[in-house]
């Protein structure tokens, strides 16, 4: 029962209902991590490489990749996406995507507030800023990442929160329902949730356990006081006690410390110059911390609207994991400060990160740190005040430390502001929720942790019950939906009612969002730019618009504004014309042919036409013309007369002519390229050239209408001519031969 | 609390110490710090972790919330949740699960506050 029996077709789209059907019958996989494996003499394509895992079974590499074979080298590391958009039907779909660029942990933020609800959410409520987090959300999103994780041929970890109020019950059914990790650390309760601290690590104990029973990986929460912190560098000393109080904790509870990873960031970003800060806090965590995992998650405390400054931020992060170690590398979309991160975000961050990392890889075999100087100085001064820090929260009892607002405090441990974050201990929501264990406690379940008085004798706790859920699974309660207008099914059939299958809409997260960007460059300042780019979205009958960034690229001279908006059409794609593609030949099959065929053409502007910038695209070496492909090209330079063209090509026993007439008038480019036929007819050469035009207002069809044998219009390449100029060499020389209609020089 | 840097001051202990010496104090000083954490945790229980103990039995989220409100109400939490469901099946020899879903419909609990010793 619930065994998959379809898989993914890449030209097909998930199929969410697919999804949905028979999920109470659906098993997880597996439980549990799963690391890549690293291969550190790994070849792919001309390169070898020390810091990579193996390569994915389907995949879309780096643009880049198409110059180097299409190699797509996966970095050694797990690398990290958040997705969640409130609707988690419409996340799937992101999933895949995420995962064909890379992605193989996939983290499911929850909806606002969840971490304050007492007990289990069940069904498939819209989210606000995350989803909520429910058995049925999550197996479904499991049973998806089953079928991607094939697709892609590489293990993808589920991820979500075993925090809040009901961390217990959240790690029983991650536990059940094959989730592979999850953030817990009840100091984050405590302190940005206001959780009451004794509930907090009592429940701790607990999910902790029970997460160490399943193997996941556990992430911590220390991370949140460097997003909160108004100088988020001076935290460094309590990042490291965070962490160790959680550590040590967990440990403590019975998790192994390779299931323990820090949620570690980078505390500061440009302008400041922030590798004199990261690195020295990197080196003295992954010192500290040795035994453990290291989860490099990236700088959300400086960003803002512009999406450029946020990836270079993140790229000099991915430095510090380079100069460091990572072994889960987070990524943070590039519009998360402007709003809940849009699909193409997602694929846009995991891309930075895996180009930067595989660019980086073998850095620190040709690096090491300096022994004396700033650094080394730097981390024991680090660990130093981490230690104080410590001795002093020893001295007062943790309880009291938070009470007394130690933590997040903007001044450099042991210097105190008076702005840190200040909690009862019989404060906060669920005080006084605690019990003692009495005597006669007992939980007849496994994985349970703490005291309980079992009957002897027992093999296992669950003999009284007769097996418990970790034990026997068809003990689960699985329930479907609690609230019958606000669930996944519901929102399906209104999208589809709204949008029908033939009809599309942009999307950003959800399936017939409608939004799209605007990007506009107003030669004005900033106030004005702004609501004339709202003015120029309006006109252009976008619903809604709004300013989601701004530059200003002078005070007066001009400002760069995106802005966002609801496209109020659908399109047809069924009533699309799409014109077929031409035939692209490899670079490589091109470069073999012309080696074995060699091939001349004469080139050059026609006619009264001044313009060559179009002609040199197609020519030039380096734009990628067709002598990169061995071709021989006589250029014959500018306003060069039809008859010279052909006169040329017989003097250089050409193959063939390449006419270019850029800007037209009075239909001149048509009379060019029919003056070029019947000149070549004229002089009895007509079989021997392969005759080609191109320019901005010539399209294949006209060209064909002329005479000649292709034309060439805008956005033409080297390649889309040389792969013509190879296909009709073939063709005419299997007709001078005689051989039939292709000859096969390999 | 608002206090000026003294960390030069504060230091000087640390001065001598090794940076191998200094890593064992810092784990040493995390160990310590967190005993009496876990020594709360280890006796003491919570209405989620109650509720966690109900699902591992095969109860469902709804019944181990009936459940386990009932129990806090009775103060009878300190016992386990899963603990007073096996107590009532024994009670009236059900299966526990049909034993659960009484309590979760608010059924039984006076019964089983009585065998069990406490008030009602």
């Amino acid at each position: 029962m619930g065994e998959q029996n379809h898989t993914l077709n890449p030209n097909e789209k998930l199929d969410v209902k697919e999804i949905l059907t028979d999920l109470e019958n659906y098993r997880p996989r597996r439980s549990g991590w799963t690391w890549r494996k690293p291969d550190p003499d790994q070849k792919l394509g001309p390169f070898e490489y020390k810091q990579t895992s193996a390569p994915l079974k389907r995949s879309v590499p780096l643009p880049a990749s198409k110059y180097f074979g299409g190699i797509d080298p996966q970095p050694d590391c797990v690398i990290t996406t958040e997705i969640a958009s409130g609707r988690f039907e419409d996340d799937l779909r992101r999933m895949r995507m995420a995962a064909w660029h890379g992605a193989d942990h996939i983290m499911v933020i929850r909806t606002t507030g969840q971490s304050h609800i007492d007990g289990l959410l069940e069904g498939t409520p819209e989210g606000v800023g995350g989803i909520p987090i429910t058995r049925k959300q999550v197996r479904a999103t499991r049973k998806a990442l089953d079928l991607i994780e094939d697709e892609v041929g590489r293990p993808i970890n589920f991820h979500s929160y075993i925090s809040g109020v009901a961390g217990p019950e959240i790690a029983v059914m991650f536990a059940e329902e094959g989730v592979n990790g999850a953030h817990q650390d009840p100091q984050y309760n405590v302190l940005y949730r206001n959780i009451n601290m004794q509930r907090s690590f009592v429940d701790a104990a607990v999910a902790k356990k029970i997460m160490a029973s399943s193997h996941m990986l556990q992430i911590d929460g220390a991370h949140n006081a460097n997003a909160t912190a108004r100088e988020a560098w001076k935290v460094m000393p309590e990042l490291l006690v965070q962490h160790a109080i959680n550590c040590a904790f967990s440990e403590m509870v019975g998790m192994k410390k390779e299931n323990i990873a820090l949620s570690s960031v980078p505390p500061t970003a440009p302008p400041a110059p922030a590798l004199s800060y990261d690195l020295p806090y990197a080196v003295c965590l992954r010192w500290l911390f040795s035994d453990y995992k290291v989860r490099a998650q990236q700088n959300t405390r400086y960003i803002e609207s512009d999406t450029r400054e946020a990836t270079v931020t993140h790229v000099l992060n991915l430095l510090v994991s380079r100069l460091t170690t990572a072994d889960v590398q987070s990524t943070i979309t590039p519009d998360e400060g402007r709003n809940v991160p849009w699909h193409y975000n997602n694929v846009a961050a995991v891309e930075t990160a895996k180009q930067a990392l595989v660019g980086m890889d073998g850095l620190k075999d040709m690096l090491e740190f300096k022994k004396d100087g700033p650094l080394p100085r730097q981390v024991r001064e680090i660990a130093e005040r981490a230690v104080l820090f410590l001795e002093e929260i020893k001295e007062k009892g943790y309880f009291n430390a938070v009470h007394e607002g130690f933590f997040v405090d903007s001044g450099l441990y042991p210097e105190r502001k008076g702005d840190g974050i200040s909690r009862d201990p019989n404060g906060g929501i669920a005080a006084g929720s605690i019990v003692e264990r009495e005597k006669d406690y007992m939980a007849p379940v496994c994985e349970h942790f703490g005291y309980n008085n079992l009957p002897k004798g027992l093999s296992k706790p669950c003999d009284l019950i007769g097996g418990c859920t970790f034990c026997d699974r068809d003990k689960i309660v699985y329930i479907d939906e609690l609230d019958p207008e606000d669930n996944v099914e519901v929102r399906i059939r209104k999208v589809e009612q709204e949008l029908p299958e033939n009809m599309i809409k942009p999307e950003v997260q959800w399936k017939g969002d409608g939004y799209i960007t605007l990007t506009i460059f107003l030669p004005e300042k900033e106030e004005i730019a702004e609501y004339a780019s709202l003015e120029i979205a309006k006109k252009l009958g976008l619903h809604e618009p709004e300013v989601i960034h701004k530059g200003i690229m002078h005070p007066s001279e001009g400002t760069l504004v995106e802005v966002k908006g609801i496209v109020p059409f659908a399109i047809d794609k069924t009533a699309l014309v799409i014109p077929e593609k031409p035939k692209i030949l490899s670079e490589d099959e091109i470069r073999d042919y012309i080696a074995k065929n060699p091939m001349k053409v004469v080139c050059g502007t026609v006619g009264e036409d001044e313009h060559s910038v179009g002609m040199r695209e197609i020519i030039d070496i380096k734009h990628g013309g067709i002598e990169g492909f061995g071709i021989k090209a006589v250029y014959l330079g500018t306003s060069v007369p039809v008859e010279k063209m052909v006169d040329a090509a017989i003097e250089e026993d050409a193959d063939a002519i390449l006419i270019s007439t850029i800007i037209s008038h009075a239909d001149i480019h048509r009379k060019n390229m029919e003056r070029l036929a019947q000149i070549c007819e004229e002089k009895g050469v007509r079989d021997k050239f392969i005759l080609v035009a191109g320019g901005t207002q010539v399209t294949n069809d006209l060209a064909l209408e002329a005479g000649l044998d292709a034309g060439f219009g805008r956005g033409t390449k080297g390649i889309h001519v040389a792969s013509f100029l190879v296909e009709k060499h073939k063709e005419l020389k299997a007709k001078r031969t005689g051989e039939g209609n292709t000859v096969d020089e390999d | 609390m608002q206090r000026p840097s003294d960390f030069e001051e504060r230091r000087k202990h640390l001065e001598s110490l090794s940076d191998d010496q200094l890593k064992d104090r810092f784990w040493e000083l995390a160990r310590e710090i967190v005993e009496p954490l876990y020594d709360l945790a280890y006796t003491h229980t919570s209405p989620s972790i109650e509720r966690s103990v109900l699902l591992r039995m095969g109860f469902s989220s709804l019944e181990a919330q009936a459940i386990v409100s009932a129990a806090e109400k009775r103060m009878l939490l300190g016992k386990g949740a899963g603990n007073l469901v096996l107590k009532y099946a024994d009670l009236k020899n059900m299966d526990y699960i049909s034993a659960g879903r009484h309590l979760a419909e608010n059924q039984g609990w006076d019964e089983l506050q009585q065998t069990l010793g406490g008030t009602v």
